[in-house]
């Protein structure tokens, strides 16, 4: 119980400190338009190639946008923390008796409830341009959780990078290093039938992939339990590993300081 | 009782520097007890590792007698702590701070509410409680960095350089503030500060620091009058003074002379009997005498004594180390 207070704790206050900036909220919520439009457009002959079976471009392209906005977004969360232990907040929390695992799990439900929003907003609007999503609300339900889950890994994976290097530049880097590449060595945008032989290697062990894999499958024509099942477990591991990675990097820093 | 015990501390940082070399304290429950030091003599290295932040390298300590390593989570529920950078959340009101912070030591409903209106009151900051932290003075953010640091009601409260940067009428103000905690709440108070005024006005006992270790021990009384007569400080009125400490180094009750450009300082018997016979000594060296003053054995002194540098050296020097 403890546990799940301070995790609220946490999550409110970083939610709270974003609802205050009207910019970021503007600007949340005009991203997933304009990427859904945007990469709508730039690939909508796609659906041409031979050999694609997705149907319509844009009923292919919602989940692979709702993944890769959950990986952008996500990535920045650490950005949070460096501004606690830049300021003395994080030093103050950790001489209190909160419970460790708050920090990281308090600000990945705030990135979470963000992405959760966000995804919906694309799928909305690629319903009004025509879509169709064959399982219905099971089936985008699933896109969205598959979504928050990979949020959920990169926005922890963010943090304990965040409380390893406590700069801000080297977590820009890392993150523009990471996650373009991740989504275009995946499905996200692209069949994975009709990717290169070797990209499709490295996307078997791609997070981005199992997501965008998983997403589509669930909200498309057929959807694939036994594949759907096999990614969201993948993802839920790396989430275990990936958190308590975050929660641990605060041992590194309290001996460093 | 003893609120904080520690005993030989050591603890180097990545890249070799020595921040703690062996450092021991022991502090009396109820007592308000000052660690005295220039910039990076180890004082809030002694504070991370006390409040459970940090760890020492060797070495014991226990507070609230409660060992720090073994039974961290314990002493965090017996501590306060307002750390030397500010610990409030600036993106939350005064009201939403004081609220996460009883939450996480498990103050809620009807208590948590009650608290949050004392402490807003007590430190001066009802009116204020709804407005973001961001938008506070100077003072107003150390003050609800205090009011963080007592809602636990804790047994021992770590202040550390709690007043650096304040205006002198803020700093007044977080004085008085100190002073009650330590009478009304019988609270132990561990303060960290290179303000010797500080340390003379609230301590009622101080250890100097140096270099992460201890150099001298008791109360600011204590230690002033280990230091037997006065302070004579002369200001000679040409730079070419090289032979200053030759002319009045015989004279009779005058002992660690020091001269730094044209300020020869001396510690004498009796100040007023010591003046004019330095004075002749000086002029009959060929050397005029600009101004000269007496001054009781200050803090300055003390640690001048047992540092063997000057306050203000040490903190140049550190300074410089750092840059």
């Amino acid at each position: 119980m403890t546990a799940l207070r301070h995790t609220w704790q946490v999550a409110l206050r970083y939610i709270r400190a974003l609802l205050r900036q009207p910019a970021w909220v503007g600007i949340s919520l005009v991203q997933p338009v304009i990427w859904l439009l945007l990469f709508g457009a730039l690939f909508r002959r796609t659906a041409d190639i031979p050999g694609f079976t997705g149907g319509s471009y844009i009923e292919f392209l919602t989940p692979g946008v709702v993944v890769m906005l959950a990986v952008s977004s996500a990535g920045w969360v650490g950005m949070g923390f460096i501004e606690d232990i830049n300021r003395g907040t994080m030093d103050r929390l950790l001489v209190s008796p909160i419970w460790r695992g708050a920090l990281n799990l308090g600000s990945v439900a705030q990135s979470v409830l963000s992405i959760v929003i966000q995804s919906v907003i694309v799928i909305g609007l690629s319903l009004a341009v025509g879509a169709h999503f064959h399982n219905g609300v099971a089936g985008v339900g699933v896109l969205v959780a598959v979504a928050g889950l990979l949020g959920a890994v990169f926005a922890s994976l963010s943090n304990g990078v965040a409380v390893l290097t406590r700069q801000r530049e080297t977590l820009i880097g890392i993150v523009t290093m990471v996650t373009l590449p991740l989504t275009f060595l995946s499905s996200a945008l692209m069949q994975q039938s009709l990717l290169p032989s070797w990209i499709r290697w490295i996307a078997k062990f791609n997070p981005v992939n199992w997501a965008a894999e998983a997403g589509r499958s669930a909200a498309g024509t057929n959807a694939d339990w036994g594949l759907i099942a096999t990614r969201t477990g993948f993802l839920a591991l790396l989430l275990l590993a990936s958190a308590a990675f975050a929660t641990h990097a605060f041992n590194a820093y309290q001996r460093s300081v | 009782m003893k609120a904080i015990e520690a005993s030989n501390l050591r603890k180097t940082y990545r890249g070799g520097v020595r921040a703690l070399d062996g450092l021991s304290l022991e502090v009396e429950a109820g007592t308000i007890f000052g660690l005295l030091g220039p910039n990076g003599a180890g004082k809030s290295t002694t504070v991370k590792i006390l409040t459970t932040l940090s760890r020492a390298d060797s070495g014991e300590a226990r507070v609230a007698g409660l060992d720090v390593v073994r039974d961290a989570e314990r002493v965090r529920h017996s501590i306060g702590v307002v750390g030397q950078k500010p610990g409030l959340d600036p993106e939350a009101t005064g009201r939403e701070n004081l609220e996460m912070q009883a939450e996480i030591y498990g103050i809620r409903g009807a208590a948590r509410r009650e608290r949050v209106v004392e402490l807003l009151e007590r430190l001066g900051l009802a009116e204020a409680g709804g407005r973001l932290a961001k938008t506070y003075s100077g003072g107003m953010q150390r003050r609800l960095d205090v009011a963080l640091g007592l809602v636990n009601r804790p047994k021992v409260l770590f202040l550390d350089e709690p007043t650096t940067g304040l205006d002198p009428e803020a700093r007044a103000e977080l004085w008085r503030e100190i002073e009650r905690l330590a009478g009304e709440e019988e609270m132990t108070i561990l303060l960290t500060t290179h303000y010797l005024e500080e340390a003379d006005r609230l301590a009622s006992r101080l250890v100097i620091v140096d270099r992460g270790r201890i150099v001298a021990e008791g109360s600011p009384e204590d230690l002033k009058s280990e230091l037997r007569g006065d302070t004579v400080q002369v200001e000679l009125a040409e730079s070419k003074n090289g032979d200053a400490t030759a002319a009045v180094q015989h004279l009779p009750g005058v002992s660690e002379l020091t001269l730094d450009g044209r300020l020869l300082r001396a510690r004498v018997d009796n100040g007023a009997a010591a003046i004019p016979s330095m004075i002749t000594a000086l002029e009959r060296g060929g050397l005029r005498v600009a101004a000269a003053t007496i001054a009781r054995p200050s803090l300055d002194d003390v640690y001048l004594r047992h540092a063997g540098r000057s306050f203000q050296q040490a903190d140049t020097d550190t300074k410089e180390v750092a840059a």
